[in-house]
């Protein structure tokens, strides 16, 4: 196990960009997931199309292929990212905000029409009713699809390894080579790093889910 | 159809029709609602009698005719028929109480978000009607620690909040077990003594003799009499009505 203390440093470097990788992401793709879902659900048929063909486009689409158009792809519209860090936040980011895109809708969706209806009724406008009466609901009951979601994410972050971002797979692959004596220790070590992100983060959204779950 | 009308109107429907796909639910509805009075609409179901209620404030789109609130044409969509809407209030059938905001943040969302009210300001005055409607000591509790009679009533509340200028009320005691009806009818009665403008769709009977100044009887998407309560009940003229009449008044 001395392999561990020797590589402590390199470790810990790939855990932390593994873990802001998924963070910036998972934060990124929030935000525009859910601007997109109110685009889906907008009155205005126009922002409906272009939402949805986001989506569509986004979600049907290997991640490794955005990977790779917006590392190699966009050199050839004189375009390109500044590392290959922001590189993989972009990719991972524009490719999940498709599926938190879907699972907000369904949320909208489960709000009762009635709280819309109420809502408007009011004089609340399209953007008030939405921001303050459906989403506030919307959200509470789609953090366990969103807890789907972030860790699918978060293992989704492996791909930058591909890509000369060094987080915890790069790590492994470089850690196995050195050390193939140790091979399963070097997987052991890895996988305990992914799963402090995964397993923490599952139960942060299970205590989410149950602060915020509202009296029907 | 006459109407007999003295004041002056409040809410115009003229020439309206409606289409859900292929069924016409709304078939020529030509009604003129003044201010201060009580129009209770009652018919079976299908009648087409909700549809009517909600096209007052726009909930439901109307394909043909047009309808006026003060004067003014309802806007087709965006600010306009927002800031029209706040001057109409509603109550529905099932409520509809924002569900994670408190009884008393129910009360003064519209005040604060549609009328730019100070939260203090719209809170002192949402307790007066919280007290006034009776379920001011429930002002900390969310809506589905209430009953469905407390509910509707912090619902009544909600929409006086924004001193509207008509009420429309949607079946407000359909959906309520029957010893709550009676809290929530004493409220629109209420209501109606202190001049309310109501437009108000009903079963109830006994709310309409007591506070109605006209009953509109409405069968397949058309009004087919309209008349004080008193001759309505008594002597309906259309067959239909009496039809209806017989069919729920005998038990």
């Amino acid at each position: 196990m001395s392999f561990l203390v020797d590589n402590f440093t390199l470790l810990r470097d790939g855990f932390l960009t593994t873990l802001s990788l998924a963070l910036l992401s998972g934060l990124l793709a929030l935000l525009l997931g859910t601007v997109l879902a109110a685009m889906r659900v907008s009155p205005v048929l126009a922002l409906r199309g272009l939402a949805t063909f986001y989506v569509e486009a986004f979600r049907n689409t290997p991640l490794t292929v955005i990977f790779f158009f917006l590392v190699f792809g966009i050199v050839y519209i004189d375009l390109q990212f500044p590392t290959k860090f922001v590189a993989a936040v972009a990719a991972l980011s524009l490719y999940t905000a498709a599926f938190v895109c879907e699972a907000v809708r369904s949320g909208i969706n489960s709000v009762s029409t009635g709280q819309a209806e109420a809502a408007r009724a009011l004089g609340l406008d399209f953007r008030q009713s939405l921001t303050t009466i459906v989403l506030p609901q919307a959200f509470r009951t789609v953090i366990p699809p969103l807890g789907n979601v972030w860790i699918a994410l978060a293992k989704n972050t492996s791909i930058a390894a591909g890509f000369a971002v060094t987080d915890l797979t790069a790590v492994l692959s470089r850690l196995a080579n050195a050390n193939g004596d140790q091979i399963l220790a070097v997987f052991a070590a890895v996988v305990a790093a992914y799963l402090i992100i995964t397993l923490s983060s599952a139960w942060g959204f299970s205590v989410l889910e149950r602060k915020l779950a509202i009296v029907r | 159809m006459t109407d007999v009308q003295t004041g002056d109107p409040l809410v115009r429907l003229s020439g309206v029709n409606k289409w859900f796909g292929s069924l016409h639910v709304l078939q020529d509805v030509d009604l003129t609602i003044d201010r201060g009075e009580v129009v209770v609409v009652i018919g079976p179901s299908g009648s087409g009698k909700s549809t009517l209620c909600r096209t007052i404030n726009r909930l439901e789109s109307i394909e043909q005719g047009e309808i006026t609130i003060d004067g003014v044409k309802l806007p087709e969509e965006g600010k306009a028929l927002a800031a029209l809407r706040s001057d109409v209030g509603m109550v529905f059938q099932s409520f509809n109480l924002f569900a994670h905001k408190t009884i008393l943040e129910n009360v003064t969302l519209g005040p604060v978000k549609v009328r730019g009210k100070s939260k203090a300001e719209a809170e002192k005055r949402a307790r007066e009607l919280l007290d006034r409607v009776g379920v001011g000591h429930q002002a900390d509790k969310v809506p589905a620690q209430l009953s469905g009679g407390q509910q509707q009533r912090v619902a009544i509340a909600r929409a006086l909040a924004m001193d509207p200028k008509v009420m429309l009320f949607d079946e407000p005691t359909s959906a309520l077990d029957p010893e709550m009806i009676n809290e929530v009818l004493e409220v629109m009665v209420s209501l109606a003594r202190d001049g309310m403008t109501m437009v108000v769709v009903t079963h109830e009977m006994g709310f309409a003799r007591r506070a109605a100044n006209r009953v509109v009887f409405m069968d397949a998407g058309r009004i087919v009499e309209a008349s004080d309560p008193e001759t309505f009940f008594t002597a309906p003229s259309s067959d239909r009505a009496k039809d209806f009449l017989s069919k729920i008044l005998n038990h």
